[in-house]
Formats: structure tokens, sequence, C-alpha cells
């Protein structure tokens, strides 16, 4: 079997796309998002609760591949109880590993740093930072900056 | 080599691109087909012989330009079985075809109250300029649907052409079930009540013999990078009546006669519908590949075609979840085999195809209201051309059973 691909298809990531986490919709959520990639047909929404500055909770719904569904389901793990600035600054490490940018920042991640096999495929970047992105809208939407859905195509 | 059992030599080593690269298992040929030697070095060549501005020069090289341009269009409708070579219409390809139609006919002959006929196989191409130009005019926009087995349900389309319809508008082929269309019974819906047969010919062209003097519809739009051709070179050969009837579609050079102060006059077809310095090295490239596929035969290549396809069906029916999608008869269909995987993505499946050397196209294969007619948002889709055999099958069989193994460990 291939090396790049146990690096990209980790049993955690299999394990968060059969059995996604905080896979819901929330009812009183403060904002949402949605997230879609038209030329996959991934389609994802991602809902925060804020209190305060805090993300006190995060959900999120929808269809798409192994690495767009586990990474929604590892990003809603691990920024909830983070602060907004924590949140964005975790997606800009994240982003920076998924893209091979800034691979030392993996170390940092916790958890989602199952998700940077994705560097060595360019192609499934925009798989990995769909929920971010959506995150990211759902926090402007909030500030009601922008409300348009994100795509990462 | 495995191929003998299709009856087709190996062609592998006629396209540079797969000869440098033996591991690679190119089966996206619905998407863009390899180009052979010879296509190659007819584009060369074109710019090292004859290369001038066509039309315009009275010198010598301007006419070997005009006289290379004017053969492609020879061979190439000749190719596609149409006597009458100043019928067929360069474009860019398939999609700039029926943007030519929608808009130089469309415009001109569709009103509010008129009804266009379309079918659920429909590529976008052949879909949303129809849509569009229904929604400008206000006219009605009908979809016929499918039969189970994925075929037009010909019964709902004689019921769904109408006194009112102007246009009904089909795929040959499917690019996303490999359906082949009843073109013939299409065409006899459509003339019984005077409507206009438009085929998008772009996954018919390249695998079965057209004969468009004897297919009966008004127009068949091609696209010369599907059938071994450069990128940018299609067309549309259209039947004189509707030719006449159509408006210019873009305005500029070669296509006017006299241009006066406050009106112009139109250069005669196919001029009229070609406005600028048309795209010589993509003709001249296109007639070699259909020379070359002339030389290949294509009743060989749809018998390959065909040996390939059921055995594929064969074969990727033994594995476990595996469900494909359009005709079960091949005698129906087209080298698209379209699956999906159990519950992987396929976009995972592509990806883990892609570390193995084997290129498939993941996705909605530009086919929105036919994947949600089927309740999928992605299919797999492998498609087979000259260049393809029995071990590429395996090959790709054997990758998508590790695929399985990888996604299921631990489940």
């Amino acid at each position: 079997m291939s090396a790049e691909l146990d690096e990209l298809y980790q049993s955690i990531i299999l394990d968060h796309n059969r059995r996604p986490r905080n896979f819901h919709a929330m009812d009183d959520a403060s904002t949402h998002a949605e997230g879609k990639n038209p030329l996959c047909g991934d389609q994802l929404t991602i809902w925060l609760k804020l209190d305060g500055d805090i993300i006190s909770d995060v959900s999120f719904q929808g269809s798409g591949c192994a690495i767009s569904k586990a990474s929604a389901s590892l990003m809603t793990a691990a920024i909830k109880g983070k602060s907004r600035a924590e949140a964005e600054e975790m997606f800009s490490k994240f982003h920076g590993v998924v893209t091979g940018a800034h691979p030392e920042d993996a170390e940092t991640l916790g958890s989602l740093k199952a998700l940077s096999g994705v560097s060595r495929f360019p192609l499934r970047v925009k798989c990995a930072s769909l929920a971010w992105h959506a995150m990211h809208a759902a926090l402007l939407r909030n500030d009601a900056v922008d409300a348009a859905p994100v795509s990462t195509e | 080599m495995a191929v003998a059992d299709t009856g087709l030599r190996d062609l592998r080593p006629d396209f540079p691109l797969l000869a440098a690269n033996p591991g690679l298992v190119y089966l996206d040929s619905a998407a863009t087909s390899q180009k052979p030697r010879v296509v190659l070095d007819a584009l060369r060549a074109y710019y090292e012989t004859a290369n001038a501005n066509p039309h315009r020069g009275a010198y010598k090289l301007s006419g070997a330009a005009t006289d290379a341009y004017h053969g492609a269009r020879q061979a190439i409708a000749e190719f596609l079985g149409a006597r009458d070579a100043e019928t067929l219409l360069f474009t860019r390809g398939t999609t700039e075809a029926v943007n030519l139609l929608a808009t130089g006919w469309g415009q001109a002959h569709v009103h509010r109250g008129d009804r266009i006929v379309v079918t659920r196989l429909e590529h976008h191409a052949n879909f949303v300029p129809w849509q569009q130009l229904a929604r400008a005019v206000g006219a009605e926009f009908r979809i016929c649907e499918l039969t189970k087995d994925g075929q037009v349900d010909l019964d709902q389309m004689r019921a769904l052409v109408t006194a009112n319809t102007k246009l009904v508008a089909f795929g040959h082929v499917s690019n996303a079930l490999g359906t082949i269309n009843d073109v013939r019974e299409i065409v006899k819906i459509a003339h019984a009540i005077g409507a206009v047969a438009f085929c998008d010919g772009a996954q018919g062209a390249p695998h079965l013999r057209v004969g468009f003097d004897a297919l009966g519809v008004d127009a068949y739009a091609f696209s010369g990078h599907k059938m071994l051709g450069p990128m940018g070179i299609g067309g549309v050969i259209v039947r004189r009546p509707v030719l006449e009837a159509m408006h210019p579609y873009q305005f500029g050079g070669d296509m006017i006669e006299f241009v006066f102060d406050g009106d112009t006059t139109w250069n005669v077809p196919p001029h009229k519908f070609e406005a600028g310095t048309p795209n010589v090295e993509g003709a001249v490239g296109l007639a070699a590949a259909v020379r070359y596929l002339d030389g290949v035969g294509m009743e060989a290549i749809r018998a390959h075609e065909v040996a390939l396809t059921r055995y594929a069906m064969k074969q990727l029916a033994e594995i476990e979840d595996l469900h494909l999608f359009g005709p079960t008869d091949v005698g129906t269909r087209s080298g698209v085999v379209s699956f999906t995987l159990g519950d992987i993505h396929p976009h995972d499946v592509s990806t883990m195809l892609d570390v193995d050397g084997i290129c498939v196209r993941a996705g909605h294969h530009c086919a929105q209201p036919l994947m949600r007619a089927l309740h999928q948002s992605a299919t797999v889709r492998a498609s087979f051309y000259v260049y393809n055999s029995t071990s590429d099958v395996d090959a790709l069989v054997a990758s998508l059973q590790r695929a399985v193994a990888r996604f299921h460990a631990g489940a």
C-alpha cells in the first residue's frame, strides 16, 4: 500500500469520515454559513454558538468526500471552547500545513495534524479547508460583514 | 499485450505522451483524448511550411494557408459523412457550436409560446444555452426523462414534442452514462411536427461512424480534442435550410462582404459564421486526427470499445458494493463506465486511483440535472478509447479493490 495514501487516509480520518462528530444542525446558533465546492458537489453548513468572544458550541452537516467531512469533524472538536482569535489563528496555521507552506506548524495543531498528509495532494487542499472557510464566513456573517456562501473553487 | 481479444493492434506507441509514460493508465478520454504523433507532426508541418493568414493575402503563402484550411474542412466533412463541406462551420468546439446555434438560429426562430425539448442526459453545454434561450424569449423548456435503464424515454419524447416545438436538442452519446441515443428515431419525432433536430456529437463523433447525410439531423456538433485532435477546434455541420436561416453569431473580419458606413452585407457560409482569423492549426491537426481514425477504422474502434466495455462491466460487477450506472446492454452504450463504490466518495476513489497512475474523472460530469435525477452528487467515470486495453481495466479493478480494502480496514 502506498505510504502517501497511508498518510492521507489515516485511521483517524477514516473514523471521522465514518462517524463525524458534532454532526447535526443547531437551532440556537449565533451564526452559520455554508461552504461549497461546486466542482466536487461537496456541500456543508457550519453552525457556531458564540458566548461573547468564545465559540461555546459548533456543529456541521453536509455531504462530501472523506477529507472534507473528516476535516469538518476534527475542526468542530478543535475550535469548541476557543476564542474567535484562537480559531482564526488555528485556521491560518492549518492552512499553512495542508498547503505545505508551513509543515513545521503541524505539531501545534493537536489532532488536526492528522490532515497534514493533504499537503502531498494539492488537488485536495480545497476539500480539507472547506469547513474552515465556512467557519470564517460564519464569524464574518455574525459581524454582518458578508453573508455570501463561500466556495473554495 | 492483452489487446488481441478486441481485434485492434496496440496503438499506444503512436501516442507520445502514453509511450513516454508506460505506467500511466489513461481512462479519461471522454474528457479529452491523447494525441497521436501524426497530429503533433501536422501542427508543426503547417507552421513550418504553410503559415500565413488565410483568405487575406494575394501571395502564394497565404494561398497555401487557405488551401490547408479548406482541405481540412473537406477531410473532416468527409469523415463525418457530409458531402457539402461548406456546411461545416468551424468553432472552438461543441460548446461554441451550441451557442452559435442558440444565438444565430434560436434567437431568430424561437419565440414566446414555442417549445424547446432536451433530454435528461444532456451535458451542460447542450442544456444551459437552450434553457437560457427559452428564458430570454419566453419559450417553454422541457426535459425528456429517462427509462430505468438510462435510455431516453421515447414515448415521453413523442408526448413532449408538440406542434409548438421548434427544437429537439439531444446528445448522440451521453458523456456521463455512455448511453447511445436512437438518433434516427428522435429525428423522426422532431421532423414529424417540423421541429429542428440538433445532435450534440461531442461523445459520438470520436467513437461511432456519424454518416451525417444519412443520419437525418439538422445539425451535428463535435469537439476535435475528444477525437485525437487539438484543443480549441471543433464545429457543427448544419443542413442547408437551417444554415440559410441563421444569422451571424460574431461580427468581424472574413464574415463580411461589404461594409458601409451604416450597414454591412455578409459573406456566404461557412465564412459568414467564422469571424476573425480562423484556427488553421487546429483544423489541420483535426484533419490529421480523422485520417488517423479512418486508418484504424471506425468499425474496428467501435468493436474494440464494445469488447473493452463488456470486459470492464463484467470485472467491475465483481467488486463488492460497486454500483454501475447506465444501460446494461453494451450494444446501446459507448466506452464510458460510470459507477460509485459503496460509501466511498468518488473524489477519494479518484485520489487513490491516481496514486496508482490511473486517470479517471470523478464529479458531476457537467451533467448536474442528470446527477440530481440519479440522486448522486458525483460518480467515478472511466472512459475508453483506441489506446486502452484490457490490462488498463485490470489495473483499474485491482486499484479499486485496494481502495475498498483501505477504507474498510478497521470499519
